[in-house]
């Protein structure tokens, strides 16, 4: 494209499918504390992949 | 739902419900922000006719159109339903942050905990309370396999001989109940030493090394109960212990306050230090409190993340890059839509233990009168309240349902929410508008990398 760069390809809406298992770090745990953040942490499955 | 901003020279678009990162040139931001206004394609050339030529803007409506196509521009929300019936679910205990320690070394001005006592009375631990909440922990996990243990205090070197006789526990029953247990630290740095850094090394996932940044900052706010400063006494420890887990899983973590709304000078102290992995949090209190963070001092945070952000580019770029937590994005990993959705858990998969052996939602809320939910001896005795925070999330708020970070944040903290309006499942605005400030930055910083590419 001559306008546009993608940055990424994944779309969230496949996770719907396979995602739920719940193994993923509790947010809290890592950091924060004080706050919320979920957007940096890791998937387990794709961990295991 | 489509986000655009413009940050250190780039146009960027967020498609939210996809969660596509696309740079622009300006004529595609320029449609784009007119089709956000609900201008309709017929009437784009007389709006930016003066601006670009009648092929320009055919070119982008084009290349719009296919990235709609593909399923990476003005997506729906798919979510809703499917998280309802996930919020739903009957949850089970993942992680505890066991308070080791109600006693501190330090005596930090902004402390939540009031000074490591959480308004109650000192107290450490015991084996024996810790055992059980072990046991609770494995009874009411379920199938999950993972749990964490975060050693919180106070300060929970000051109960350290308790940390490891628990993390032995742990690890001997982890084969018999097809556990893995994660254990985490979370310390203050005065009394570490080699041996705790040889333990924290063997037998802990990540280690959390509190320090503000700047010395007179740290100093200032992070005090030792004698009034002298805590700065000298950690920094060689910390970089010692960073460098001994190969500058990776640990933070040297921070908060700023009113105090120091400059506080990428901190950022980038601590970078300067040797730190690779380092996060510095804004503060949580309530609005009558001195240090406390004011709306009218937003401007001038936003500018800090702006700055922090162009210059960890330019860092990344020179090969002397470090993370900060809160911009770090997977773009292409990352968790699935459940868990951007559903909450961090508190009240629910996450609890916090006291040292007498009470459980409370989190470890903020230890303390406050009203939420203790039960005790690692008789289990959850307050469903109704557990309840109550199995609800919070991005859909029970309508401000979340609405926002563009919503897939970065899960909806904020429940407790950030108690102190600034009462309510667990509000909004505290200001710390809203950091977070979409935060989104912003992170994906400049993956568009700036990119460039080049």
């Amino acid at each position: 494209m001559k306008h546009i760069k993608t940055l990424n390809s994944r779309n969230l809406q496949n996770t719907l499918k396979k995602g739920g298992c719940g193994e993923c770090q509790t947010s809290c745990q890592s950091a924060c504390k004080t706050s919320c953040t979920v957007g940096n942490q890791t998937c387990e499955q794709a961990k295991a992949e | 739902m489509v986000h655009l901003f413009k940050n250190n020279g780039y146009n960027m678009v967020l498609d939210v419900n996809s969660s596509s990162v696309h740079v622009v040139d300006d004529v595609v931001y320029d449609v784009l922000d007119e089709r956000n206004k609900g201008t309709r394609r017929e009437d784009l050339e007389k709006k930016l006719g003066g601006k670009y030529t009648g092929e320009e803007i055919l070119e982008a409506l084009e290349e719009c159109g296919e990235l709609e196509k593909q399923g990476m521009l003005f997506t729906e929300d798919l979510y809703r339903d499917a998280v309802g019936q996930y919020q739903n679910r009957q949850t089970v205990v993942k992680a505890l942050c066991l308070h080791i320690a109600h006693d501190c070394n330090l005596a930090c001005r902004y402390c939540f905990a009031g000074e490591g006592e959480y308004h109650g009375r000192r107290a450490l631990m015991s084996y024996e309370t810790g055992k059980q909440a072990l046991d609770f922990l494995v009874k009411n996990s379920g199938n999950r396999h993972n749990l964490e243990v975060d050693f919180f205090g106070g300060e929970p070197t000051m109960n350290w001989e308790v940390v490891k006789e628990l993390v032995r526990y742990g690890r001997s029953i982890e084969k018999k109940y097809n556990k893995n247990f994660r254990f985490t630290l979370t310390t203050n740095g005065i009394l570490l030493n080699d041996e705790m850094m040889e333990f924290c090394n063997r037998e802990m996932g990540n280690v959390v090394l509190s320090l503000d940044g700047r010395k007179e900052v740290n100093d200032f706010m992070r005090p030792q109960r004698g009034g002298q400063g805590s700065y000298d006494r950690i920094v060689p420890k910390y970089q010692k212990f960073a460098d001994s887990r190969n500058q990776e899983k640990y933070y040297v973590r921070g908060t700023f306050t009113h105090y120091n709304l400059d506080f990428a000078k901190d950022v980038l102290h601590m970078a300067d230090l040797g730190f690779k992995q380092i996060s510095i949090e804004p503060v949580v209190a309530p609005p009558t409190e001195d240090y406390a963070i004011r709306e009218e001092d937003l401007p001038t945070i936003m500018e800090q993340y702006d700055i922090l952000a162009a210059e960890m580019v330019k860092r990344e770029k020179e090969g002397r890059g470090f993370n900060f937590f809160h911009f770090m994005i997977d773009l292409t990993g990352g968790p699935c839509v459940y868990k951007r959705l559903s909450g961090c858990g508190s009240g629910t998969e996450y609890l916090a233990v006291t040292p007498w052996g009470d459980l409370y939602p989190c470890h903020q809320f230890v303390g406050i009168d009203g939420f203790c939910l039960g005790n690692v001896n008789d289990g959850i005795l307050r469903p109704d309240l557990c309840a109550e925070f199995k609800k919070c999330g991005v859909y029970s708020r309508k401000e979340c349902s609405e926002c563009f970070a919503r897939f970065f944040c899960s909806g904020g903290c429940a407790a950030n929410s108690y102190n600034f309006t009462g309510q667990i499942n509000d909004v505290y605005q200001i710390g809203c508008a950091m977070q979409k400030k935060r989104v912003e930055c992170a994906l400049m910083i993956k568009a700036a990398l990119a460039d080049g590419e």
